[in-house]
């Protein structure tokens, strides 16, 4: 699965920390995420789009 | 396990301090009772299996520690570090068992699956810090 969260990230001007922070995760797993070695859980996949105020399939993309 | 210590972690090192200490008191004791008074009958098995709870108690911590940690990252890093050190253990204690019944090896107390399972914690740590490092994972 792909994601935009490194680039929906940086137009905030938040750092992995930040998200993490928002996130209630710690900094590596949003780190994993964003490098796509982890596909969050639809639990999860929901607070991003909550925390992006976006819909999640404007943040994840089907595809390697 | 983790680079940061959550509360979750902060509970299971308390805990796991506490069963290790007991562990080690248990143990003492139950050797002292032995050598002294020479238990027999069910007297000398509930004190043989008293220094194994506080080791069984440390699986009940380690359990609750995954069950607990609420970043399903973690949970993952963790599960993948016991399922290591799970398969480690089976596959040593597998090969040790059949090498034996040929008469190759000594035999072995049942315990030290134990110690061989916590070392396979340390395996999974190393082979998941690797992962982490070189961009792998799922």
């Amino acid at each position: 699965m792909k994601n935009r969260l490194k680039v929906l990230r940086a137009e905030r001007n938040w750092s992995q920390a930040d998200l993490a922070e928002k996130l209630e995760v710690s900094r590596q797993s949003v780190n994993a995420i964003e490098t796509g070695k982890y596909d969050p859980s639809l639990p999860l996949a929901f607070r991003i789009a909550d925390v992006f105020a976006l819909p999640i399939e404007d943040i994840f993309q089907r595809g390697e | 396990m983790v680079a940061r210590m959550t509360p979750e972690h902060r509970r299971y090192t308390r805990a796991v301090m506490l069963l290790m200490g007991g562990y080690v008191a248990t143990l003492v004791g139950v050797n002292l009772f032995f050598k002294n008074s020479a238990p027999t009958g069910l007297s000398a098995y509930a004190a043989a299996l008293l220094p194994a709870l506080p080791v069984i108690g440390v699986f009940v911590a380690i359990g609750r520690l995954l069950t607990s940690l609420r970043d399903e990252y973690q949970r993952y890093l963790m599960t993948r570090q016991i399922l290591i050190a799970t398969g480690f253990t089976l596959s040593v204690a597998t090969a040790w068992g059949f090498v034996e019944s040929f008469g190759l090896l000594p035999h072995v107390p049942a315990f030290y699956a134990t110690v061989l399972w916590f070392g396979g914690l340390g395996l999974g740590g190393c082979i998941n810090a690797l992962l982490e490092r070189c961009g792998g994972g799922e």
